[in-house]
């Protein structure tokens, strides 16, 4: 049996690709050659204050330069990589590790999470996805993507509508929260899950848990 | 009896005036009066389990931190990741405080100087309402022997295993650790830490109110206490439920959530989020609490409910567990890595119908294989509820390999599909 390889002879699409063969990877980028816009640089450093060890704001601080470039960027990596005096490849490391975390350059202004996990699945979420891919189709400022389960299986199927938990939804709902998304509206007010009281009936009238008895 | 979802619709609850009006923060001045070792026995003697997922004892761990003035490092883990599983969410979401509330308590009680929450990137409203939470509480003084951070994630369910948390929130890949050494001893920045789920916290001030003993007295002698079940999947009423442990299983099913839909009787049913060993019907009329789970062959896990009724195939199951921890496998070990993966594409083969009933045997023979053969749980995770569907389902499963092998006869066969590759080079 012959196995399917690339012109280049491996079995792996463009292996050779991201490499820069020429460049360092220890590298720590020089500050005097690497500028870095004032704003994400002290986001970044106020990070850094917040832990006893400065690498624990490297998440924080990704997230903060993916804002800020629109994704992970070789750019955006360098700028993270000089502030936080860490060499490029080690934030490359943990960046292609996370799901939040863009490794590919993309057009995002919103961004559609919908869930098609198991809880999801069961009331239907494969329908639901394909519905808002459709709606979003060959519109670049939407993204939609499926996800993983985003802990919101009480509203399923949901979506999460530009970091907004949104259900239960159908598919006809696509269209419409595509449309306010556009038009910067709040997304289905009254099935946003930030506004739904807990499913527990007795707790909702249930007084608080009494005051200590020996309060003194 | 509800004790950490009681009156939680309260408006403005998540403020700390309205919090501190219902008897907020009364634990934490009580507690702060005790000494740090008076606090760990009142928790050892509620019996509080873990409700993240283990089930350990928390007054346990508690005490396994070591004394004396190094840093030591306190994490609420709050990357609630797995399926079927919203509890944490809510209980953030509508009253911050009383986590917050819960974890001053217990870093007084082991000393610990520093506290983290490690909240899931996705989580991110959640977060913004603890993160002015924790605000309030500084400013209130409240927070003076401990600096309490948020710390959001940026999606990964491994970061939910306590020794991948802590990797994470040193800035790096979140890859589980070798365990010993435990997280007690060298956890955060090799130093003694506690981990406890965000429900385990926010039930310490009430352990506090209330005393460890008479906290012990709900729920069974030794499963303690109430949980929140998350209740999701074909349900009339799905969402958040505050029990106690020990009242039947159906009852939860059926009386809190409304069952299936009207004319559908459960078919399976996950007692603990989606790494659970599945249950069927019958199971229905056990306890809901630690031990008779266990003793089911399951687990309560994180108490996350999911029904599943007679109308879905017991491989779309199968293939959405094995999709998502595949997804989420963080390819550190072998036996997970591949495992997931390959279990997988045997339970896609098996609903094309290019498999026979002889796969069923292999794919057990790869779950045995990723059993207790990893560093963290994350591929039992996957192995253990595959391996129940096929030991409560077995019947179905050849049935559903059968019919997909004889629909497939009947169609030609098709030319694979064009790989992008092109036959060899040469």
């Amino acid at each position: 049996m012959t196995v399917p390889r690339f012109s280049h002879g491996s079995r792996v699409p463009g292996w050779d690709e991201a490499v820069d063969l020429e460049k360092d990877p220890s590298e720590v980028p020089d500050p005097a050659t690497t500028p870095v816009p004032g704003e994400l640089r002290a986001e970044i450093e106020r990070h850094m204050a917040l832990y006893p060890d400065f690498r624990s704001a490297t998440i924080p601080a990704l997230r903060a330069a993916q804002r800020h470039h629109g994704w992970c960027s070789p750019q955006a990596i360098e700028q993270v990589a000089c502030v936080m005096r860490l060499t490029p490849a080690y934030l490359t490391s943990v960046a292609t590790f996370y799901d939040m975390t863009e490794n590919e350059p993309r057009p995002r202004h919103h961004e559609v999470f919908v869930c098609t996990n198991i809880s999801c699945s069961l009331r239907g979420a494969a329908e639901v996805f394909e519905a808002f891919r459709a709606a979003a189709e060959g519109d670049e400022r939407v993204h939609v993507r499926s996800f993983e389960c985003l802990g919101a299986c009480d509203v399923a199927p949901m979506a999460s509508v530009d970091g907004v938990y949104v259900g239960p939804l159908e598919p006809g709902d696509a269209r419409t929260v595509l449309d306010d998304v556009r038009a910067g509206r709040p997304v289905l007010e009254d099935r946003q899950l930030a506004r739904r009281p807990v499913a527990d009936e007795e707790a909702r009238a249930h007084p608080p848990a009494a005051a200590p008895e020996a309060r003194s | 009896m509800k004790l950490l979802f009681a009156g939680i619709d309260e408006p403005d609850l998540d403020r700390i005036d309205v919090y501190r009006a219902r008897g907020g923060y009364e634990s934490l001045r009580r507690a702060l009066a005790m000494s740090p070792d008076e606090v760990v026995a009142e928790i050892d003697a509620s019996g509080l389990r873990g409700r993240g997922g283990a089930g350990f004892q928390m007054g346990k761990k508690a005490a396994f931190i070591p004394k004396g003035d190094m840093d030591k490092y306190l994490v609420c883990n709050a990357d609630e990741s797995e399926p079927g599983a919203f509890k944490d969410r809510e209980l953030m979401q509508k009253n911050p405080h009383q986590l917050i509330e819960g974890i001053a308590i217990a870093a007084h009680a082991t000393g610990c100087n520093r506290a983290f929450v490690y909240i899931r990137g996705e989580y991110d409203y959640v977060a913004d309402i603890l993160d002015a939470a924790v605000a309030e509480a500084r400013e209130a003084g409240l927070l003076q022997h401990v600096i309490l951070v948020v710390h959001r994630g940026a999606g990964a369910y491994i970061c939910g295993e306590e020794t991948a948390l802590l990797d994470s929130l040193e800035g790096k890949r979140g890859n589980p650790r070798l365990k010993p050494p435990f997280p007690a001893n060298q956890g955060l920045y090799q130093g003694p830490t506690l981990i406890n789920n965000v429900e385990t916290l926010a039930t310490v001030p009430h352990i506090i109110r209330m005393g460890g003993a008479e906290y012990a007295k709900i729920g069974t002698e030794t499963s303690t206490g109430t949980k929140i079940v998350s209740v999701s999947g074909h349900v009339q009423r799905p969402g958040n439920y505050e029990i106690e442990l020990g009242i039947p299983s159906r009852d939860i099913v059926y009386g809190l959530a409304g069952g299936p839909p009207e004319g559908r009787r459960v078919k399976l049913w996950f007692p603990g989020g989606s790494s659970a060993p599945v249950l069927t019907e019958e199971h229905l009329d056990l306890p809901y609490d630690f031990d008779s789970m266990a003793k089911a062959g399951s687990m309560l896990g994180s108490g996350s409910i999911i029904v599943v009724d007679e109308t879905v195939p017991v491989i779309d199951v199968a293939k959405w567990v094995a999709k998502f921890y595949t997804h989420e496998s963080c390819g550190k070990c072998t036996p997970c890595r591949e495992g997931t993966r390959w279990t997988l594409a045997m339970v896609e083969r098996m609903d094309r119908g290019e498999a026979t009933p002889m796969d069923i045997e292999i794919m057990s023979g790869v779950q045995e294989q990723i059993i207790g053969n990893c560093l963290c749980v994350l591929g039992d995770s996957m192995a253990m509820p595959i391996a129940s569907l096929v030991k409560h389902f077995r019947e179905e499963i050849e049935e559903h390999i059968e019919t997909a092998r004889a629909r497939r006869e009947r169609i030609p066969m098709e030319p694979p599909p064009r790989e992008r590759a092109t036959e060899a080079a040469a």
